[in-house]
Parts: structure tokens; C-alpha cells; sequence
């Protein structure tokens, strides 16, 4: 009799566990707002990442097509698996002198890690995060990118 | 010959050997199994790692202390954060820093809001290796929110590279002590909707308990460290032991079970994250001021000799060794990873149980492959 009894308690037991689940799923059918994150593709309008996200390196210019990079390396240097490949230039300034000045600054996207050194250790903060996240594309090659713009120089008082 | 003897053969005592991976949802990654079955129970499993090897601790010797830290990252994804304050406490303790109070008490709660998400995506998983999506859905759900907080704050949302020897790389968000309230008050709420789909159920009851079973000896002896050696009794909480950052100025206790099985570890883990959120609780209303980093060498040296650090991971004690000839690589790095014991127990704990059983029990051991291959 007893074992029974320890049967059907069993039984109820499991069942009125399982409604116990079930509630808490049923209760999302009423509130399902409290159950979405976010309908990412649909949302892409208005989709807006916070701003020290890092989505991708990039060096900001301004309305002059000037830039701040003086192609010193250091970048090159702290990054910890050659993504960044600095070609320089010298160039022969107003009064004369003779000087060091970039001429192509390759950021390879495939194989940045987002650590973010070049971007701290940059001494003249010419490096920043972009937004951007959706990288995808079809050829391989598409991802090894020129940051400094065609023609850009060095910003006015930048060292 | 062999395959043959196979076929042929009506033996009970025939062994049958099936591979369980190295693509096989409920391993979490690129673990092999090779499982010998006599019937549906299991003989013995050998566990075939490497498929993920990554010469993390070789790269280590060639490229400086600062770049180490993106590595550690790639450890064990799912608490990076705490992966890299192993080696910022480490090199810092070389080269005798001292570290303001802001950066531990940022550090401490950035380690905690780590561990709980970490555990929230450990019960999604868990859930649904024992056959319960909705635990999958609620779980992301809940750990979105963390790692919303982690992108405002830090721009990434699992690979952080948040600290620096002697720091943080930038200062926290504005937002982040509204956030990270908003966020607690929310999971107080939520957490026993947890308990209510899951611990509570009956099928989840019939097959988690008294299944893998692992005694406080065994759990010693096989170095078992975090919430699965807790749920066995051995009380191996680095942060109790041997307090780092701001953990010796909170209250929290150890959580600690005498079950050692299936249920008692997903019991365990569920408390730490209560735990977690108190410890989260204290520190957030009063972050001193200050700096958020000390200013560092541009190139920093560690003194000859050799350091160890260990940290509490959400998987166990994880041990960072580095040897230093004083230059600006060092000479040796290697990383005592929690899941590579922990994964060392699973044929003793799983042998004798059914199949299924062994998904259960490699679920509830919270495995991260990249960390054992390394």
C-alpha cells in the first residue's frame, strides 16, 4: 500500500514539476517583448553600436584630406601578429629639410585580433575604431586595406 | 580479421567503440571522445584532445608581456576577462606595482560579471545537452545583457583585452554603474525562473542524480578545481585561499557540496552566480577614485627569475608560470589551465554509466576546449 502511495506521489510530483516549467514558458506568451533581443537583419537601419566598440581600425581625416599619422611604427611594432605594415617615404619639406612621412599604412583585416595596442599606443592618436562590424566579403584580397586615403597629408602641427 | 571477429561474434563481453566528436554538439568544440561501450554503458573513455591546438604558450616566447594578454583571450573565450588579469597580476607582481584601489575594485567586478556570464551560458548549454531548448534561449537572453555592458565599457563583447599591465586600457563607461544595477536588480528577478524550468524538473532530477559521482579524494588527486571540485567537498577557492584584487575586502562564501554528482555540480554553479551578484553588490555603489591605469615603461621587463599567479576562473584555478631572462619576451610562459584536469576525471567518473549518462557528465563538467589544447 505504502509503496503505492509513494507511486502516485511520484507521479504527481513530476507533473505538477513540469506545470512549475511550463508556467514560466506559458507566462512569455502574454509579456513576449521581455523574450526578444533584437531583430538584427530588420533593424540594420537604425542599428547603432556603442562608440569604443571595435569593429575595425581606421584613421580619421578631416575635411582637407589630412590625416595624423607621421609613419613613426610604432603601431607596426606593438602589433602582435603583423597586422599592420607601414611603408614610409622621405619627403623634402617647405624650408627644406628632409623627413620622414608615410606613404602607405596596410591594415589587414583578416588578420587583426581587436587588441587595440595600435590604437592606445599611437603617439598621435591617429588611429581609431570604426562601427562597423559586417565584414564579410568574397575575395580574400578585399580585406587587406590602405588607411591613409590617396593624397592625404599630414595634419598641420602634428610631429 | 578484426572486423570480421565483429560481426561474427555474439560475446556479451564484446566491446564496442563509437567516436563522440570531434564535431559532436554536446563536446562544445573539437573534442574526440573514444568511448567504449559494452551495450549502452560505458567502459572507458579516452579522451583525444589537440584538434584545437593552438601554440599559445610557444607564441608566448616570441612577442612581449602586453601582447600576451589578446592571447589569453583565446584561451578560454568564455572568461576572458579573468584570463588576462591572471597575466596583469602576474607581471605586475614581477615587477612589484603598486596597484591603485579603483583598478582592483573595476577589475573584481569586471571578474565577477565574467563568471556570471559564464555560468548563464553554461546553464543554456547544459539545458540543452539534456534536451531542454528553452534553457538555451532564456539563458543568451539573460548573458546579452552582460555583454552589453562588457561592449559599452570595453568594445568587445567576449574577447575583452580590457587590462594592461598595470591597468585597464580605458577608463569605464559612464553608463556602467547604472547598467550593471539595472542588470542585477533584473537577474534577481529572473534567476529563480531558472530554478523553476530547470532544477525543479523531474526528468532533469532523473538524470543528474547520483550520476557521475566524484569523492573529495578523487576530486583532489585529480587536481579537479572551481564549482566541480566544490560540489565534491574540496574547498579550492583561490579567491578565499588567496585573495587577489578586491576580494579580500568582500563578503562572499565558498560554496561547498559533499554530493559530488551531476546535480550537486549544477547546484553549485547556480549558487555562485547568487554569490557573484553579492559580491558585485558591495563594490558597485563605492568605486574609489583614481587612476585607471599606472603609467608603465613603454617597454616593460620583468626581472630574471620566475613568477606564478593563480586566479579563479569560472572553471577552476587557473595558473599562469612565467619564466624571465630579463628580456622583453620572456623565456618560458606556461598556463595551468582548469579545464585540461578537469577533463582529466572523465573516465573515472563516467565509466559504468549509460551514454546519454556521459553527455550529462562531460555537460556539468563545463568543458572549454581551446583551453585544454592551448
Amino acid at each position: 500500500m505504502r509503496s503505492i502511495i509513494n507511486y502516485l506521489k511520484e507521479i504527481i510530483f513530476g507533473v505538477w514539476s513540469l506545470l512549475k516549467g511550463m508556467k514560466v514558458t506559458g507566462s512569455y506568451f502574454f509579456r513576449p517583448g521581455t523574450i526578444i533581443t533584437q531583430k538584427y537583419p530588420s533593424n540594420r537601419k537604425d542599428l547603432v553600436m556603442f562608440e569604443r566598440f571595435k569593429g575595425e581600425v581606421v584613421m580619421p581625416h578631416n575635411e582637407k584630406n589630412e590625416h595624423k599619422c607621421t609613419g613613426c611604427g610604432i603601431c607596426e611594432l606593438n602589433c602582435p601578429n603583423g597586422t599592420i605594415e607601414i611603408i614610409s617615404k622621405t619627403i623634402v619639406t617647405e624650408d627644406g629639410k628632409k623627413k620622414r612621412a608615410i606613404d602607405k599604412h596596410i591594415y589587414r583585416l583578416s588578420m587583426c585580433t581587436f587588441c587595440a595596442l595600435c590604437v592606445k599606443t599611437c603617439p598621435s592618436n591617429a588611429l581609431a575604431f570604426s562601427q562597423k562590424f559586417e565584414h564579410a566579403v568574397f575575395n580574400r584580397a578585399l580585406l587587406i586595406k590602405q588607411l591613409n586615403k590617396p593624397g592625404s597629408q599630414l595634419m598641420k602641427g602634428v610631429e | 580479421m578484426q572486423e570480421k571477429e565483429i560481426i561474427t561474434s555474439t560475446d556479451e563481453q564484446q566491446e564496442y567503440v563509437i567516436n563522440m566528436g570531434p564535431q559532436h554538439p554536446s563536446t562544445h568544440g573539437v573534442l574526440r571522445l573514444l568511448v567504449s561501450l559494452k551495450g549502452e554503458k560505458v567502459k572507458s573513455v579516452q579522451p583525444h584532445i589537440g584538434y584545437i591546438h593552438s601554440g599559445i604558450e610557444k607564441m608566448c616566447e616570441s612577442i612581449t608581456y602586453p601582447q600576451i594578454i589578446h592571447l589569453t583571450d583565446r584561451m578560454d573565450y568564455i572568461s576572458a576577462h579573468i584570463n588576462n588579469e591572471a597575466v596583469c597580476l602576474n607581471v605586475e607582481k614581477a615587477l612589484e606595482v603598486d596597484i591603485p584601489d579603483r583598478i582592483k575594485v573595476i577589475r573584481t567586478i569586471m571578474s565577477e560579471l565574467t563568471r556570471l556570464q559564464s555560468h548563464q551560458l553554461w546553464w543554456a548549454c547544459f539545458g540543452m545537452d539534456l534536451g531542454g531548448l528553452t534553457c538555451f534561449f532564456y539563458g543568451l537572453r539573460d548573458r546579452e545583457k552582460i555583454l552589453d555592458i562588457f561592449e559599452e565599457t570595453c568594445g568587445g563583447r567576449m574577447i575583452l583585452s580590457y587590462n594592461c599591465p598595470g591597468g585597464l586600457m580605458y577608463d569605464i563607461h559612464p553608463n556602467f554603474q547604472k547598467r550593471v544595477k539595472e542588470f542585477i536588480k533584473y537577474f534577481r528577478k529572473i534567476l529563480p525562473e531558472y530554478d523553476q524550468l530547470l532544477t525543479g524538473n523531474v526528468i532533469f532530477h532523473e538524470r543528474s542524480k547520483g550520476i557521475g559521482k566524484l569523492t573529495k579524494e578523487d576530486a583532489i588527486s585529480f587536481g579537479v578545481t572551481g564549482p566541480t571540485g566544490r560540489a565534491s567537498g574540496f574547498s579550492c577557492d583561490v579567491r578565499k585561499h588567496e585573495p587577489y584584487s578586491a576580494y579580500d575586502r568582500v563578503q562572499f562564501k565558498e560554496i561547498l557540496h559533499t554530493e559530488g554528482d551531476t546535480f550537486a555540480r549544477y547546484v553549485a554553479r547556480i549558487d555562485e552566480m547568487w554569490e557573484s551578484m553579492n559580491i558585485i553588490e558591495q563594490l558597485i555603489d563605492n568605486i574609489p577614485e583614481g587612476p585607471f591605469a599606472v603609467k608603465m615603461k613603454p617597454i616593460i621587463k620583468l626581472p630574471e627569475g620566475e613568477y606564478y599567479q593563480r586566479v579563479e576562473t569560472a572553471r577552476g584555478e587557473l595558473g599562469v608560470y612565467i619564466i624571465s631572462d630579463g628580456n622583453k619576451n620572456p623565456y618560458r610562459v606556461k598556463f595551468r589551465s582548469p579545464n585540461f584536469s578537469n577533463l582529466s576525471v572523465l573516465n573515472h567518473i563516467a565509466s559504468g554509466f549509460k551514454i546519454a549518462d556521459l553527455v550529462a557528465i562531460g555537460g556539468s563538467l563545463d568543458l572549454i576546449i581551446p583551453d585544454i589544447d592551448r
